[in-house]
């Protein structure tokens, strides 16, 4: 497709967004809509994109297959250390509470980290949730899995894109 | 016109635009149409998924559905035939099986909850608790999770076993995929 002059442009013009929007349903999965999952299938459709207009190897270039088998290996790590991290904290597997600082354990997280962090300005939970330097456990949480979930979906579907791309019509 | 009656009335003309969609992709022979007829079905899907307040599962099926499904039965595509093959033989029973089928799902609907019905047992067993625990105003009760968005919350926290299970699954399935398709080292260098 690389003499389709309106193709290229149009997907020049759209690809930043794509990535910007998957990046914001990652990190804003917690207030909005989506999560880990949706952002790393709009992150993924737009390398596709990228790979169906411009060529398979400009698209190897951007996201190396070696870089995304390791990184679908990281998200599920990050995920699964989460849960280790909460355990060597005092909790059981995967329970956030227990990465919200000593005190956390038993509040339930109720008790805003303002202790921690004294010129924190709001004791609310929604500003913590936004502002503080550490958020709650369970917010922290939340975050670093989807995070994990993210990095997984979205180099794996593009390791899928590159194994059906690259393959050629049987003789 | 109420707000509430242009909603019905783009949500029964999607569905129609849906069965019509969907009828077309069962009696077209030519396979690229409908692979880009699956797309526009994902498509139409994820917009009717949207008007049911359900915007993180239209992200998905908008993205994988009609993007990334539709890239992999094109590529597929590439590799076999063009169009498919009329079929052989008579299709009385196969109707007859997909009615009785039907009828019987049909019937079992008549039993569920009303769409949105407040009393169904799905939001009088746990969700009451997620939603005070993740959403402070509304019931005022203090906030265990302090995330807005319930289902994430619900996905990443209170099932967060089973979304790291859903993203094992995931790896797995490349794995799979890269072990089964990836071609030898030899031929990438020729490449």
């Amino acid at each position: 497709m690389r003499k389709q002059t309106i193709l290229r442009i149009v997907a020049k013009l759209l690809i930043p967004y794509i990535l910007l929007f998957a990046l914001y349903v990652q990190f804003h999965g917690d207030f909005g809509p989506g999560g880990g999952f949706q952002a790393g299938v709009i992150f993924a459709a737009a390398v596709i994109l990228y790979g169906l207009v411009f060529g398979l190897k400009a698209a190897r270039r951007v996201t190396p297959p070696l870089l995304m088998e390791t990184l679908a290996a990281l998200g599920v790590l990050i995920y699964a250390g989460t849960g280790v991290a909460s355990m060597l904290h005092g909790g059981n597997f995967l329970d956030y509470n227990a990465l919200g600082g000593p005190g956390q354990q038993h509040a339930g997280s109720a008790e805003p980290v303002a202790h921690l962090h004294e010129h924190s300005p709001e004791g609310t939970e929604e500003h913590h949730a936004s502002h503080g330097f550490l958020p709650q456990g369970q917010h922290l949480g939340i975050l670093v899995v989807e995070l994990g979930v993210g990095l997984t979906v979205a180099a794996i579907l593009i390791t899928i894109f590159f194994a059906f791309a690259g393959r050629e019509r049987a003789q | 016109m109420t707000p509430e009656a242009v909603t019905q009335l783009i949500v029964i003309l999607l569905l129609i635009l849906l069965l019509g969609t969907a009828i077309t992709i069962v009696r077209i022979r030519d396979l690229w149409a409908a692979v880009m007829l699956t797309g526009i079905y994902s498509f139409l899907g994820a917009s009717w998924m949207l008007l049911l307040d359900a915007p993180d599962v239209a992200f998905t099926e908008a993205a994988v559905g009609a993007g990334i499904a539709t890239f992999l039965m094109l590529g597929t595509l590439a590799l076999t035939s063009r169009r498919a093959k009329p079929p052989q033989g008579s299709s009385l029973v196969p109707l007859a099986v997909v009615i009785v089928t039907g009828a019987a799902l049909v019937y079992g609907t008549f039993d569920m909850p009303h769409y949105g019905d407040p009393q169904a047992p799905a939001h009088q067993h746990v969700a009451p608790e997620y939603l005070s625990d993740g959403v402070p105003h509304v019931q005022g009760g203090p906030s265990k999770v302090s995330v807005p968005n319930v289902v994430t919350a619900v996905l990443a926290s209170y099932r967060g076993y089973d979304t790291l299970g859903e993203t094992v699954v995931i790896f797995t399935a490349g794995i799979g995929v890269l072990l089964l398709m990836r071609r030898p080292p030899d031929r990438e260098v020729k490449q």
